[in-house]
């Protein structure tokens, strides 16, 4: 766990951190995240101490490290920088055997575990372990950065923009590499970033930070479902929820005021009320408001009889969702069931909306065309 | 005009005094060229850690270079005598600035970002010399080496001023007697040596340069 406490960094009169207090926890990847000269490296850097607070205090696990020897915290904390960190005088395996080498380990362990992470990050130790790193594409030399700083297997790893310089494909490929060894290995990573897709892709949690104080921290969903400052809001993009589905939630596009009735209604009545509001089906529910199933138009027509009532022909056990399901489910159910209704519940059992394909349509088609 | 033949002649007939003023050559410009190289490189590194003092050291060297070699030699008689210890000191003066000043342009020009790599990752200030910084900038370092030993063997002639020896006695002995084939047969072993000096150094340079380095 690593945990600022009223950190302060000034350079002369100028304040670039102002004050921060945040706390990460372990196995989270947290991005920092803000605009250029925000303080999001400077942050990072007092992390190992390559630069050191004004004032306040950063704790690794309880412990003061301001209070530690800086050259073995560094030694205990990976760091991977942008494109230019492989020393191009050293082979991809002296690279990455290089703080097990500061830690004295024996040189056939350091091999060994050289080649244990080459395999790791996908690249074959016989062809590349003794190659030079100008030898190496930028994602490959990305990947060995990676490998790098996961040498002695550190709790804690820092990176700053480590993808920054590479073209959009191999960086969405090292994004997707290095959330899937996240899932493997639980990491504490903190990851500096400018790209708002990387942060959303890869954050447990993203810090916003704007003239060297957080704006924000928070989870993705969160940030992008209650900004919590104008300058959020406009830095993650107005329509950036809209391009994450699996953010969207049913109660941000269902039909609030659903047509409904009761099960003692007649037929004549319900369909009344249909033609009245120009809708095909009404959802019945009891006095509660609990939802107890739907009845179309069609439903009707086809068992007419002026004396029925719609408890004697309205479907039971409908499919239903909650309000805080993503879009990505109800479609997928949709799809799935070949329906073209969902009602909308909470959980206990409260009509609170509806879904339907002409809703959807309506409402996705405003978001992104709109 | 004599004939090549003739000097030759002239040349072969003086063979064993042109190898032992050339032995004696060799021997002035390492012994200095050592030196300076014992001396400047650390001298370099020297100033790259303590900024404050780079503009002296190397305005100091740089004076030093600016002083006529034959009045720098004057001047150190008074103190050093005659013989070789004012030559070696003399060669060794000059060979000075280059190492220093490619020592340091060679170690502050390595990227920063290096430093912070190696630094990050838990080095110490040694170690990150010794692993970093040095080998990033010795191509860089040897360059002025060369420079320096070229240099050296053209300034040893002056040896022979004071009674060192070296190829300069050929040459200035071949001027006061007004002898053409003397000079040439002090100054050809001299320029030979320099550019042999050259190559070797040229060679020595890519052999140090970091693989990595190399395209
Ligand atoms: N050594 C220094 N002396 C003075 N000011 C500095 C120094 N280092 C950084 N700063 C200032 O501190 C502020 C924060 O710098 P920092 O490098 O943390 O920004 P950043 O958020 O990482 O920006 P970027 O996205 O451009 O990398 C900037 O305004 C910068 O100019
Ligand atoms: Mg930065």
């Amino acid at each position: 766990m690593i945990r600022f406490e009223n950190v302060v960094k000034s350079y002369g009169d100028t304040e670039v951190i102002k004050g921060i207090n945040l706390e990460i926890s372990n196995s989270e990847l947290v991005v920092f995240i803000g605009p250029s000269g925000c303080g999001k490296t400077t942050s990072l850097k007092m992390i190992n101490r390559l630069i050191e607070p004004t004032s306040g205090t950063i704790y690794i696990n309880d412990q003061d490290i301001l209070k530690m020897d800086p050259i073995e915290l560094r030694r205990n904390i990976g760091y991977v920088i942008q494109q230019i960190g492989l020393f191009p005088h050293m082979t991809v395996g002296e690279n990455i055997e290089l703080v097990p080498l500061l830690k004295n380990w024996p040189k056939t362990k350091r091999r060994e575990r050289a080649k244990e992470l080459l395999n790791l990050v996908g690249m074959p130790p016989d062809e590349y372990i003794d190659r030079y790193p100008s030898e190496l594409s930028g994602g490959q030399q990305q990947r060995i950065g990676v490998a790098r700083a996961l040498a002695t297997n550190p709790d804690v790893i820092l990176m700053d923009e480590p993808f920054s310089a590479l073209d959009p494909i191999t960086r969405a490929q090292l994004q997707d590499e290095l959330f899937n060894l996240q899932q493997e290995l639980h990491k504490t990573i903190v990851f500096v970033t400018h790209d708002m897709d990387e942060a959303l892709k890869l954050g447990d949690r993203i810090c916003i930070m704007k003239d060297g104080q957080i704006l924000q921290f928070d989870t993705p969903e969160n940030l992008l479902r209650h900004p919590a400052h104008g300058f959020v809001e406009e830095f993650i993009g107005k329509k950036r929820m809209w391009q994450q589905p699996e953010y969207v939630k049913v109660e941000d596009i269902m039909i609030q005021n659903p047509i409904k009735a009761i099960p003692t209604r007649t037929l004549t009545q319900a369909m009344e009320i249909m033609s009245g509001s120009g809708v095909d089906s009404i959802l019945i529910v009891n006095e509660r408001n609990q939802l107890l199933g739907i009845a179309t138009a069609n439903d009707i027509r086809s068992k007419w009889d002026t004396a029925k009532r719609l408890e004697e022909i309205y479907t039971r056990n409908v499919l239903s969702v909650h309000p805080d399901d993503s879009i990505v489910e109800v479609l997928k159910l949709m799809s799935q069931n070949n329906i073209g209704y969902v009602p909308v519940v909470d959980v206990s059992g409260i009509l609170k909306g509806l879904i339907t394909r002409s809703s959807l349509v309506k409402v996705l088609g405003e978001k992104y065309v709109g | 005009m004599a004939t090549i033949n003739e000097y030759l002649t002239f040349m072969s007939d003086r063979i064993d005094q042109i190898f032992t003023l050339t032995g004696q050559h060799i021997y002035l410009t390492l012994i200095a060229v050592a030196i300076a190289i014992l001396i400047g490189v650390p001298l370099g590194i020297l100033i790259t850690r303590v900024d404050s003092i780079s503009g002296l050291v190397i305005g100091i060297a740089n004076a030093v270079q600016a002083i006529p070699s034959l009045a720098l030699l004057g001047f150190l008689i008074p103190f050093l005598g005659i013989g070789s210890t004012p030559s070696i000191v003399m060669i060794f003066l000059y060979s000075l600035l280059p190492i220093i000043k490619n020592t340091y342009t060679g170690l502050a020009n390595v990227d920063r970002a290096m430093i912070e790599a190696g630094r990050g990752m838990g080095m110490t200030d040694a170690q990150l010399m010794r692993m970093v910084q040095l080998p990033l900038a010795l191509p860089v370092i040897m360059a002025g080496i060369r420079i320096s030993a070229v240099t050296a063997v053209g300034l040893t002639t002056l040896a022979a001023l004071i009674g060192a020896g070296g190829l300069g006695q050929l040459i200035y002995r071949g001027i006061s007697m007004v002898n053409n084939k003397m000079i040439i047969s002090g100054a050809i072993p001299a320029m030979i040596l320099a550019l042999l000096v050259d190559f070797v150094l040229s060679i020595m340079e890519r052999i140090v340069t970091p693989k990595g380095l190399k395209k």
